[in-house]
């Protein structure tokens, strides 16, 4: 009689194509990406950086209610976000915004919702950082963690049953989210269902302040994909071109066999939780650098383009002043801008206003009317 | 505690004597009980629209835990109902998120008490989507299942869902009563887009009701959000869903009998969004008012009638309080005879009507 447990098996390897320097270790696994998409991939995870900064500082100034930074998982955005079709659906968890960049949402637009304005494709409905879009395919965000997951896999059963199907549905979430019990009836579903579903978490380490050690005693997210019958990698999160072998490998198995994969990206979560966050007060600053100098995703990816001549110092500095100057600008003219209009605020509760909330909408115009005076209606959009 | 189809059989006499606001025709017709008026809605749904699908725990093979969706794994396969692992919130978080991507899924409960297990993606995933994405992802899902007491099932598969559900916006709540009922309000909620919770009762699936020729039709659908007036009566208004509307039929026969007092009983079939305008005609004809429900007396239905009335020119009309008939406010035990004491019958109903017509009201508080 032999008991096991999580020190039985070794554990599940972490795959890279990149060294630290950005040097490929295989040549076999180099990616066959074009100049331009390697570029747009560096600049959008460079433009990511900068509008992180400049909105959490912002936060800082009052401007904005909150923000949480992507510091350290730019990697996994865009390394993913590039292995996919656009028509692959995508549901987040809140720490995905390169992937809704690189999907070709503007900061103009992910600003205006921070900020609540009347040009916030969310029409004010959210707080900061939850994003949707329709037209992107990437689902509004929730907040209750964990939920994503079942969804997405309820999402690609519904895509599996269109004949001659080609979308995918990737499903973001992180160490801690793992935990939910949600996280394992999802992963159990997408493999008894059979859906084309990639499951990809964001591994950095900590759940607000609860580290790794604390979250599971097992061998991290990926242990638990094989016992549950989850075709399942281990990737070096910070690695952006073997995140990008990893999803595309996986979205094709997806799609052709209709069975879900597991994808743990490992990667270390160098800013706070969010703005309501100070994480000094659990973790030491030599741990923070420690990963900031040795697997920052945007420094590897830079010594890979330098390496092929596609990048220098000179477009690094110019890209790096536009991205910040985008931002910049974005915000001042957000900051101008109307409120959304206040009847937003009794649309979009069921798909045909009901007669109770006509009927407020109506007292409260006749009450304008009266009384415009009283009320800030020179900042919100009138009709 | 077994029903007999006697309120069936009276039921159908009080609708041949008087007209309804349900529009359709008592003649000769056959009954059908609620359970297979609501087989026959899925069923005819699922036909009509291939987006249409039953997932649930043993809803396939099994035919359902109590049958509902007998029948329904043979003709469509398992395509279009499935049999899904053991976890609601995971079922529920699929049918979710199978409604966003376009699909319409009729995710069953076993009991509505195993559906708090899901309630975040009931409440913050299905009946919210729509407003937080600014009107770009509505949620056409159904949930359903059994609601309430059963019996002898003691607390945990007893609770009635009633006032948690229908206190969220975006969510609509539909209580049926009779097998026209659940026919007319399971299609309608079906095809629906915004998410509808319809609270079904385990009591009531075997009941037989006499179903119009009208309600046989595949394109038969009740208006959500329309009370019936299922009794017409000018002494006091007794308003109810599900198995409180055959409570109160039943209080309404006995008084009507012993007493010589006709009550007006008003079936809201709709919980969320509440036809509070019939109530109020009700209520400007009659004077007095009763709620019947099954329900703890908290926060429940009844106290948003009585708020609704307060708040509105009916409280005007009133010659007496409103009196709240609801179940005990105890989880529910399990003895037989502690189970009866818990649920209203309908000398509970009696004793309020007589004690509201009798203005005691203000004795009894003085207490």
């Amino acid at each position: 009689m032999k008991f096991f447990n999580e020190t039985s098996y070794e554990p599940i390897p972490i795959y890279r194509v990149m060294d630290n320097n950005g040097q490929i270790i295989d040549k076999n696994e180099e990616p066959n990406l074009d100049k331009a998409t390697l570029i747009n991939m560096y600049k959008t995870m460079v433009q990511l950086s900068h509008m992180d900064k400049i909105l959490y500082e912002s936060q800082r100034q009052g401007r904005i209610s909150f923000y949480m930074t992507n510091y350290g998982e730019e990697g996994i955005h865009i390394g993913s976000a590039s292995a996919l079709s656009p028509k692959d659906l995508v549901f987040s968890q809140y720490r995905e915004v390169g992937v809704f960049l690189y999907r070709g949402m503007t900061v103009t637009e992910l600003v205006n919702q921070c900020y609540g304005n009347c040009e916030d494709p969310g029409k004010g409905r959210q707080m900061p950082v939850h994003y949707g879009s329709k037209h992107h395919n990437m689902v509004t965000i929730s907040s209750p963690l964990g939920t994503q997951m079942p969804q997405a896999v309820g999402a690609a059963y519904a895509y599996k049953r269109v004949p001659n199907n080609d979308r995918c549905v990737i499903c973001y979430f992180g160490d801690g989210a793992a935990s939910e019990g949600d996280a394992h009836a999802a992963f159990n579903f997408a493999a008894t269902l059979d859906c084309p579903v990639i499951m990809l978490c964001r591994n950095n380490g900590y759940a607000i302040s609860t580290p790794t050690s604390e979250q599971y005693r097992g061998d991290g997210i990926a242990s638990r994909g094989p016992a549950l019958g989850l075709h399942t990698l281990r990737v070096d999160g910070t690695d952006t071109l073997a995140v990008h072998n990893a999803v595309k490998r996986a979205r094709d198995f997806t799609v052709a066999n209709n069975k879900p994969v597991l994808i743990e990206a490992m990667a270390y979560r160098v800013g706070h939780h969010s703005t309501s966050d100070d994480s000094s007060a659990y973790r030491s600053v030599e741990e923070i650098q420690k990963w900031t100098k040795d697997e920052s995703p945007l420094q590897k990816f830079k010594l890979y383009l330098e390496h092929k001549g596609y990048w220098d110092a000179e477009t690094e500095k110019a890209w790096s002043k536009e991205a910040r100057d985008t931002v910049v600008r974005t915000m001042q003219e957000a900051e101008k801008k109307k409120k959304p209009n206040w009847k937003e605020m009794l649309e979009d509760v069921y798909y045909e206003m009901p007669p109770r909330l006509q009927k407020q909408m109506k007292q409260m115009e006749e009450h304008l009317k009266k009384y415009p005076e009283h009320y800030p209606l020179n900042q919100h959009e009138s009709d | 505690m077994a029903l007999k189809s006697s309120p069936a059989v009276l039921g159908m006499l009080t609708r041949l004597s008087r007209r309804s606001f349900a529009t359709s025709k008592a003649l000769a017709s056959k009954p059908v009980t609620v359970r297979d008026a609501l087989n026959q809605a899925i069923d005819e749904e699922m036909e009509r629209d291939e987006k249409v699908f039953v997932l649930g725990e043993e809803v396939a093979q099994y035919d359902g835990a109590y049958k509902v969706t007998r029948g329904l794994w043979k003709k469509y396969g398992d395509k279009r109902v499935i049999d899904t692992p053991i976890t609601e919130a995971g079922f529920a978080g699929i049918a979710v998120g199978a409604a966003f991507a376009g699909l319409k899924p009729i995710c069953e409960f076993m009991t509505f008490n195993f559906s708090m297990q899901a309630i975040d993606h009931i409440i913050n995933s299905a009946a919210k989507t729509f407003y937080m994405s600014a009107g770009t992802v509505p949620v056409p899902i159904v949930f359903r299942g059994p609601n309430g007491a059963a019996s002898g099932v003691a607390a945990q598969h007893s609770q009635c869902f009633g006032a948690w559900y229908s206190h969220c916006p975006g969510l609509k709540v539909l209580m049926p009563y009779s097998a026209e009922d659940a026919k007319g309000l399971l299609k309608a909620a079906i095809r629906d887009p915004d998410p509808v919770v319809m609270l079904e009762d385990e009591i009531m699936y075997g009941i037989p009701f006499p179903m119009s020729d009208e309600a046989q039709s595949k394109d038969f659908v009740l208006p959500i959000g329309k009370a019936k007036v299922e009794r017409e009566g000018r002494h006091i208004t007794l308003v109810c869903a599900g198995r409180g509307t055959d409570t109160a039929l039943k209080a309404a026969e006995q008084l009507a009998g012993s007493k010589g007092i006709e009550c007006e009983v008003v079936n809201l079939r709709t919980i969320r969004p509440m036809d509070f305008d019939t109530i109020a005609r009700s209520i400007a004809k009659t004077h007095h008012l009763i709620t019947v429900e099954q329900g703890w007396p908290q926060s429940g239905i009844g106290a948003e009638i009585c708020a609704r009335v307060m708040e509105s020119p009916s409280f005007f009309e009133l010659d007496a309080p409103v009196w709240r008939v609801c179940g005990a406010d105890v989880p529910m035990p399990y003895a037989r005879t502690l189970e009866a004491h818990a649920v209203p019958g309908p000398a509970d109903v009696v004793d309020a009507v007589t004690s509201v017509l009798g203005n005691k009201i203000s004795a009894v508080q003085a207490q």
